[in-house]
């Protein structure tokens, strides 16, 4: 399936190919694909009769959606009536939800068809996908290497071209960050500007929902459906973006400034020259590129595991086998719900929940949360200070291409480190996307590197036109599906 | 001699907040008497995914409790996660507020004396667990989880088991006059904590033990007695009060160790990132506060000024149901205040105590209460007529349609009298001409005439009128 979602909902619409058979190709491409790629954990019961319907309805003469009859993966921490919902972990291994979240009903609205849930860390925890209770998802460009994550199915399923698009969710980067690894666009909003209502909650404070595509229009398309205001999540922002409309708009004029605090050694050479090639490609354009010092950016990581873990000790208490997660019998109930909990999780949920209960619990409180709150004030006000200068700020999505399978599975700390350039977006509710700009060779293998574009608050349709510029430029060179 | 002790009392009160809707979703809080499990939705039940919504009404309630309690309102509040592991919280934390609580720093008058409010605040409430008798296992109803609740505080400044009866009582109604919550304890929509300590007067305050299980405010006022008593006894006998939490057992009338400080959970409470801060703006104070009723102590000093008496007015300020029916029925009534109260007070309580009825369960109108009391005022109906009549009343008829039908009324027409006295005297001359010159003989006239009339003329009305036609 190479066509991208724009061009497929054309043709059916245009009735040169029918709903049906794009979704038959798509089913039997991960029937083909998945096997060893492992992007998916479920397919849905009801994509051939949902395709089936907008065949019926072209046919009755009906106006269409815009997205009408495109086939899309959900991350598996998306609720998706009568579909099973894992997150990923073992305490869900059997859950089937009960209802829609809102960027499901909407992708719905938009006629996006569901046809499966796709793999991710348990409870999106991680930045691999190598924390899925289930399986691996391998990177579809080298597959003894990781997809990325914690969205590494998502990722995966659209860049080996099983799907067009695909949803994620971005905690500290699981949208930009696999979908660099794996060569194609992933975008995290704003904080606010798509519901979170319905998705499985990792750190509420930090998640937003994403979207992957291989062409920067499809993304805004997507975009365009999914996001504005739901009255059902008390954080989502008034103001609807306007992601299609920004497509044309000319960077020519525009500030660009590498943040100084992510160059340098720790990034791979293929990731230098990606940086390199960005700035050419977009000074060629009429843009300006400087660079900026966010100083706090220092304490980054510690802030961003502080928030996130002492989040996620609270977000996962509900699942105690009580109602509906994981149980496991014992006599009391105290005793049925610890070892619920402790046959339910994994290594790395058990990691975060004592972690983060100990950095709220009393006399620690201050000491951890309350400074960590402090750091992430202070990254706030350092990139509005550069936001004052500069249009867009940039860095890697990742200081590397994908690595290989168990390559940080005994340091966490060392893995904890690679999401570096993505937490500080999370932390400060910034807009980021993701671009493929380059490709580096590894024993090889061509593996694919993302370059990460920022915004300021609520501008998120900047980086829609930097993404279409730079396509365009580039005559969508590093946008190729996975050979 | 070492003197007394005193206690030294604080209370926590959670009321239910009666709104259409559950605090953080659109789920009905209807339950009560309902099959367990049946009040529930997504949220309720803490489903992956769910996020909560601040129910406005619930706001609203708050900020129209605390304005009652003279809190400070304005400005922002937020909520805190309270994280704790018990099968009847499906979250395992509860939403509740910590150091930025809704209403803030009022106090409530209590005869005279002033009790301070520290705070109270919004929080949503648990399920329930039910253990079926001898059954191995127990079972969840989750109906109340996601109830609104508001938490209360006092200061320390409560001084007997009597004030803490008199101010629950107090709280109870103006909650209920505000329309805010049924405050009923019964349904456990009223529940309340005791903090006491004991101290010799004049001294620091002294260590306080928690009572928690108190169903009534009787047993609040048991509790306090009963730990007066106890605290005081160990001080006597130079022991030390250690910070632990009691339960009261109503069966054995007295309090038990349920767990000491060392057992107290660590909540690590945070704020919640689901629930953005709030802002409390002048504008919205201004507007909940043109929309609060009377409040009990505004009505107590409107009855006095209608010249109530003062146990009475007392009595009636603290019910809603009473004031609203003698409030309707004030409506355009001219006589004396004080007769509408001896009657609903007086018979109407009376016939009520005797069924076990509640007023708002009867059928009495307020208009029908006022029409019995004009006619007695207007001498159409006898005192003795009108309590015959109250039966009825109580039942929805309409004293002015009852006599018309039965043609009940006084006889005070004095041409309908007077020609009752000219057949009788036309009849019986001969007693006539005694009774010009001998007063008893009247009487042997005054029987007959009351006959002819029914015996519904007004006596004095029918002496009057016979006196001056013998002297005429």
């Amino acid at each position: 399936m190479s066509a991208t979602a724009l061009e497929l909902a054309h043709k059916i619409r245009s009735k040169e190919v029918s709903a049906l058979e794009v979704m038959e190709t798509a089913l039997e491409r991960i029937q083909n694909t998945d096997a060893r790629i492992g992007a998916f954990l479920s397919l849905t019961d009801d994509a051939l009769s949902r395709a089936r319907a907008v065949d019926a309805a072209l046919a009755r003469g009906e106006t269409l959606p815009p997205l009408a009859g495109v086939p899309i993966a959900l991350k598996d921490n998306l609720n998706f009536v009568g579909s099973l919902t894992t997150a990923g972990s073992k305490m869900l291994e059997r859950y089937r939800s009960p209802y829609n979240a809102t960027v499901v009903g909407r992708a719905l609205a938009a006629g996006l068809i569901p046809i499966g849930k796709t793999n991710l860390d348990e409870f999106a925890m991680g930045s691999t996908t190598e924390n899925s209770a289930f399986q691996k998802t391998h990177n579809p460009w080298d597959t003894t290497r990781v997809p990325g994550g914690t969205s590494g199915g998502s990722a995966a399923a659209v860049a080996s071209g099983m799907v067009p698009l695909a949803l994620g969710t971005d905690t500290g980067g699981s949208v930009r960050q696999p979908a660099a690894l794996c060569g194609i666009l992933g975008f995290k909003p704003t904080y606010g500007r798509i519901s979170r209502y319905g998705v499985i909650a990792t750190a509420s404070s930090l998640d937003q929902v994403g979207g992957m595509a291989r062409s920067t229009a499809d993304l805004a398309a997507l975009l365009d459906a999914i996001s504005g205001h739901d009255p059902l999540d008390s954080t989502s922002l008034e103001a609807k973006p306007q992601f299609t409309v920004a497509l044309n708009t000319s960077v020519s004029g525009m500030r660009f400034a590498y943040i100084k605090e992510a160059l340098g050694a720790g990034n791979s050479s293929g990731v230098a020259l990606a940086l390199e090639r960005v700035r050419v490609v977009l000074e060629g354009l009429g843009a300006t590129f400087s660079e900026v010092s966010l100083p706090s950016l220092a304490y980054n990581i510690a802030a961003y595991y502080i928030i996130n873990t002492a989040e996620i000790s609270s977000n996962l208490a509900r699942y105690d086998g009580m109602v509906y997660s994981h149980r496991s019998p014992a006599p009391d109930f105290n005793s049925s719900m610890s070892q619920s909990r402790g046959e339910g999780f994994g290594l790395e949920a058990k990691r975060r929940i004592l972690m983060g209960t100990y950095a709220l619990s009393s006399g620690y409180y201050d000491a951890f949360y309350s400074k960590a709150l402090k750091v992430r004030r202070l990254i706030a006000q350092d990139f509005a200070r550069a936001f004052e200068t500069f249009d867009v700020l940039v860095t890697p999505t990742s200081p590397s291409a994908a690595w290989k399978f168990g390559q940080f599975s005994n340091d966490p700390l060392a893995m904890y480190m690679m999401d570096v350039d993505t937490v500080s977006l999370n932390l400060a509710g910034l807009p980021g996307l993701s671009i493929p700009a380059g490709f580096e060779l590894q024993e090889g293998k061509t593996l694919p590197i993302g370059i990460q574009f920022i915004a300021p608050l609520l501008q998120d349709e900047r980086l829609f036109s930097v993404a279409q510029a730079f396509e365009t430029a580039t005559s969508s060179e590093f946008l190729k599906i996975a050979p | 001699m070492l003197g007394m002790f005193e206690p030294v009392i604080g209370l926590e009160i959670h009321l239910h907040l009666s709104t259409q809707s559950k605090i953080f979703s659109s789920c009905a809080t209807n339950y009560y008497g309902s099959e367990a499990n049946t009040h529930t939705d997504p949220l309720t039940l803490g489903l992956p995914g769910t996020l909560p919504t601040l129910n406005a009404e619930a706001v609203e309630k708050a900020l129209m409790f605390g304005l009652a309690l003279n809190c400070e309102v304005e400005g922002f509040t937020q909520f805190h996660r309270k994280n704790y592991y018990y099968p009847d919280a499906p979250k395992n934390y509860q939403i509740s507020q910590y150091d930025r609580p809704i209403c803030r720093e009022g106090f409530v008058m209590v005869d005279g004396e002033r009790i301070g409010i520290t705070r109270a605040h919004l929080e949503d409430d648990a399920g329930k667990l039910v253990h079926p008798g001898y059954a191995p296992y127990s079972l969840l109803d989750l109906n109340r989880a996601g109830m609104p609740l508001i938490e209360m505080v006092t200061e320390p400044e409560i001084k007997s088991a009597e004030q803490a009866r008199v101010f629950l009582g107090m709280i109870r109604s103006i909650a209920q006059a505000l329309g805010i919550s049924d405050a009923n304890p019964e349904e456990g929509k009223m529940r309340c904590d005791v903090n006491i300590s004991v101290r010799r007067p004049g001294e620091a305050l002294g260590t306080k033990v928690e009572v928690k299980n108190l169903n009534s405010f009787r047993s609040v006022a048991l509790a306090i007695e009963f730990e007066t008593a106890r605290q005081s006894k160990i001080l006597e006998g130079g022991g030390k009060i250690t910070q632990d939490t009691m339960g009261w057992d109503d069966g054995g009338q007295k309090t038990y160790l349920m767990r000491t400080k060392e057992g107290e959970a660590d909540y690590r409470y945070f704020p919640e990132p689901d629930l953005p801060p709030l802002m409390i703006t002048a504008e919205m104070v201004a507007k909940v506060r043109a929309k609060m009723p009377e409040l009990p102590a505004q009505k107590l000093e409107r009855y006095l000024s209608l010249g109530i008496k003062e146990s009475d007015a007392q009595s009636l300020s603290m019910s809603v149901s009473l004031s609203r029916v003698l409030d309707s029925a004030l409506q355009g009534y001219t006589g004396a205040g004080q007769n509408l109260v001896n009657w609903l007070l007086g018979d109407v309580s009376g016939y009520l105590a005797g069924r076990e009825l509640e007023l708002e369960k009867s059928k009495l109108e307020p208009a029908h209460l006022r029409g019995l009391v004009q006619l007695i005022d207007a001498g159409t109906l006898s005192g003795k007529m009108a309590k015959e009549l109250l039966l009825e009343v109580m039942e929805g008829a309409d004293p002015h349609a009852l006599v018309l039908e039965r043609g009940l009324a006084v006889i005070s027409d004095p041409v309908v009298i007077a020609a009752a006295i000219d057949e009788v005297m036309q009849a019986d001359p001969a007693t006539v001409e005694k009774a010009k010159t001998n007063p008893k003989a009247v009487n042997a006239l005054f029987g007959p005439i009351m006959k002819k009339l029914g015996g519904k003329a007004k006596p004095e009305l029918v002496r009057e009128i016979l006196n001056s036609k013998l002297e005429g």
